[in-house]
């Protein structure tokens, strides 16, 4: 399979000593979206982190390879300059560090070229009326103050303005209201109708699934993946729950 | 009254103790080659014939020879201070107080020798007048050897000229009155020693009305090895007037260790407005001993604008006198403390006039087991009625073996007073770090962005080309080489 993009084989990882992934395996191929579903502590953060390279996280065994290279021991930068994308659960405050200033340098950073200024400011500002998102965000301190929902819109911002090849959305929804959900979800739309952007969507409900396009779903429990379905499975969980799966 | 203190924020542990390396300085450490016939030396240590010698080679008014002599006897009856970083590395038989290039100031840029002017290039002085300044004074030494105001600042009667100068020019009674008033040699031990020995500087004055649209600036070289630099600046900013005057510093890396007991006094008369920027840096075996002062009438503000980098200890606090009703001070720094440094800075206020209002916003940041004291002190006289006085110091620590310390100090002689205060000290956040190299920054990258964030209150308040050396040199701070 050739064209697989993100490739996870035996994947194993933990944290503090304490084994939170077992045995993962997974594949990617572009333009799919897939949904990792699972209790709370399954282990779907995790993931997201270890996929993206979270130094806190320890990977015990397995391989994790992009485009068919292995990444498994490369820091978080250099997946992300490869193309991968993790929205954070919990996007961090950088004091100092204009949002802006920092999706500029961001772009700097994976072109390796000067960013045209005008062009930049004109993408920004469609991308963030898309998102209904206030203008005046773009000159504040990267999330400082921001409300949840903004906190959120703002990583999706920087996911329609880096375009990276693999993005993992981490509980992106998680704490929205409904007009905020509507508006993220608007962007995650556009991010799939770019080409071929493939989605991880790790979400504890379903809420936001609603108007995304699913082709995968996975039920993770305490660090297994012990169910894989189509677009049904969403449904089914939405009904029943995980109990089936405890 | 109320004082607030909030807990300190997200300390997060650092999995490798240290994580950079030290600082490559050598943009700044350049060393140039000086012949020693070029210069005149008085010999080392500091007799009362020595202070005649230099009184008598700056042609000192009969006054100024009488207060040079006066200062030093204040400082032989002075103890050295014990109260912050040690400072028994510096042996005041050894420095060299006086030092001059044998060469009378220029104001044509191209008849300043070589050497000297191949220092001042590398720093960017005058590049920096071409682009946007109003004016500049650049001091070598111990001397001015460069001074230059733009013709339109001139015909608004605006004065700015070296202090030398200024002791005999149409200003002599005005600077006889101010000059060590604000700051008395009794003050502490290195405000005497600067008045036996004080040497160039510069004297602003602004008449009545006047605003000066675009930052007086002045540059202090100090090259010499064993030398001291006790330039003396004296502001004085009339009523209704308006002025932004920087000052860079700047001294190449020697054995020996350098003194640096300079003395700043502002004078911001009723309704006018002074900023007074300040990026300091020093090399690191410099004492930065240096003491600023400002007295604002009613109606009156001061702003300073400081960033300390560089030095082996630096005592630094300047004071505001908020004398006049309604007048009002605010202090914003930032203070990085590497490797074998020790910086104790902050800022003063007293409050004596009603209504008064002072804010200080500071930040230091330590790594590679340098220390940063923050100290600052709020007084609120008996009669300052309405007074309103705010406190805000951050430290970010880059390693474990790094020590920030914060000593603020409040004194309130009045209940009719309101006084906040806010200490926040923390690491750098490792998930912080990693959010931005999620983005494809590296890590090193990643940790100058944050420390530059950290300090950009005061790198937001400079001239564009400052706030860029000032960026600049945090991230030669934070990449080592």
């Amino acid at each position: 399979m050739s064209d697989v993009l993100l490739s996870i084989k035996n994947l194993s990882a933990s944290v503090d000593n304490e084994m939170i992934l077992k045995d993962i395996n997974l594949n990617i191929r572009p333009g799919e979206t897939h949904v990792l579903l699972g209790p709370n502590g399954a282990g779907k953060s995790t993931l997201g982190n270890v996929l993206m390279g979270n130094p806190v996280y320890k990977v015990e065994s397995g391989s994790i390879t992009f485009e068919g290279e292995e990444i498994v021991n490369e820091s978080a930068d250099k997946r992300a300059n490869r193309g991968m994308f993790l929205s954070f659960q919990n996007p961090l405050e950088v004091p100092g560090l204009s949002l802006e200033s920092f999706i500029r340098n961001a772009i700097r950073q994976k072109t390796g070229k000067a960013v045209r200024i005008l062009k930049f400011k004109k993408e920004l500002e469609e991308k963030m009326g898309l998102l209904n998102m206030d203008p005046s965000y773009a000159d504040r301190d990267l999330n400082v103050g921001f409300s949840g929902g903004e906190k959120k819109k703002a990583e999706i911002l920087q996911l329609l303005m880096l375009n990276p090849k693999f993005a993992i959305l981490d509980e992106t929804d998680s704490g929205l209201d409904v007009d905020a959900v509507k508006n993220v979800s608007k962007g995650i739309e556009e991010y799939q109708k770019s080409e071929d952007g493939a989605l991880l969507i790790i979400t504890h409900s379903t809420k936001i699934l609603e108007s995304l396009k699913v082709d995968y779903t996975h039920v993770l429990v305490k660090g297994q993946i012990v169910k894989t379905g189509d677009a049904s499975l969403v449904k089914e969980i939405n009904e029943n729950g995980f109990e089936a799966y405890l | 009254m109320e004082i607030r203190k909030d807990t300190p924020i997200d300390i997060e542990k650092d999995k490798d103790g240290i994580l950079l390396d030290d600082v490559n300085r050598e943009l700044y450490d350049f060393k140039d080659e000086e012949k020693d016939e070029d210069f005149y030396k008085v010999d080392e240590g500091l007799t009362p014939d020595i202070i005649r010698e230099i009184s008598e080679e700056k042609n000192d008014p009969e006054w100024m020879r009488e207060f040079r002599l006066k200062s030093l006897e204040i400082y032989n009856n002075i103890e050295v201070p014990d109260w912050g970083p040690p400072i028994d590395g510096l042996d005041m038989d050894r420095i060299v107080t006086y030092v001059r290039h044998k060469s009378d100031m220029k104001s044509d840029w191209n008849e300043v020798p070589e050497d000297i002017k191949n220092a001042f290039e590398k720093l960017g002085i005058p590049q920096a007048e071409r682009e946007a300044l109003a004016g500049v004074g650049a001091q070598y030494d111990s001397e001015l050897v460069y001074h230059n105001v733009r013709e339109d600042v001139k015909a608004d009667g605006v004065i700015y000229t070296d202090m030398e100068s200024a002791l005999t020019g149409e200003y002599a009674d005005m600077v006889k009155e101010h000059f060590m008033k604000l700051v008395p040699p009794t003050d502490h031990k290195f405000a005497a020693l600067h008045g036996a020995v004080w040497s160039g500087g510069s004297f602003v004055y602004v008449p009545k009305g006047v605003k000066v649209d675009i930052p007086l600036q002045s540059y202090f070289r100090l090259n010499a090895r064993g030398a001291g630099q006790f330039e003396h600046t004296l502001i004085i900013v009339d009523e209704e007037a308006d002025l932004h005057f920087i000052e860079g510093c700047s001294a190449p890396k020697y054995n020996v260790a350098n003194l640096h007991a300079g003395c700043v006094e502002l004078y911001v008369a009723r309704n006018a407005h002074l900023r007074y920027s300040t990026i300091e840096n020093w090399s690191k075996n410099m004492y930065n001993l240096n003491t600023k002062r400002a007295l604002v009438e009613e109606g009156g503000t001061i702003e300073w604008i400081s960033g300390s980098f560089g030095s082996h200890e630096s005592y630094l606090y300047p004071t505001s006198v908020l004398k006049g009703d309604d007048s009002h001070a605010e202090f914003t720094g930032v203070t990085f403390a590497g490797k074998g440094q020790n910086l104790d800075t902050g800022a003063k206020m007293i409050h004596i006039g009603r209504r008064t209002s002072s804010f200080i916003d500071t930040k230091s940041i330590c790594k590679s087991g340098g220390i940063s004291t923050y100290r600052s002190s709020v007084v609120i006289g008996k009669n300052a009625e309405g007074a309103k006085a705010s406190v805000n110091c951050g430290s970010l620590m880059l390693d474990s073996i790094s020590r920030s310390d914060t000593v603020p100090a409040i004194e309130m002689r009045t209940d009719k007073a309101d006084v906040g205060h806010e200490a926040k000290i923390g690491r750098i956040s490792d998930e912080a770090v990693f959010y931005l190299m999620s983005r494809g920054i590296t890590e090193a990258e990643a940790r100058a962005m944050i420390v530059s964030g950290f300090a950009s209150p005061v790198s937001k308040e400079l001239p564009l080309e400052y706030a860029a050396e000032m960026n600049n040199l945090i991230k030669l701070e934070m990449e080592g080489g």
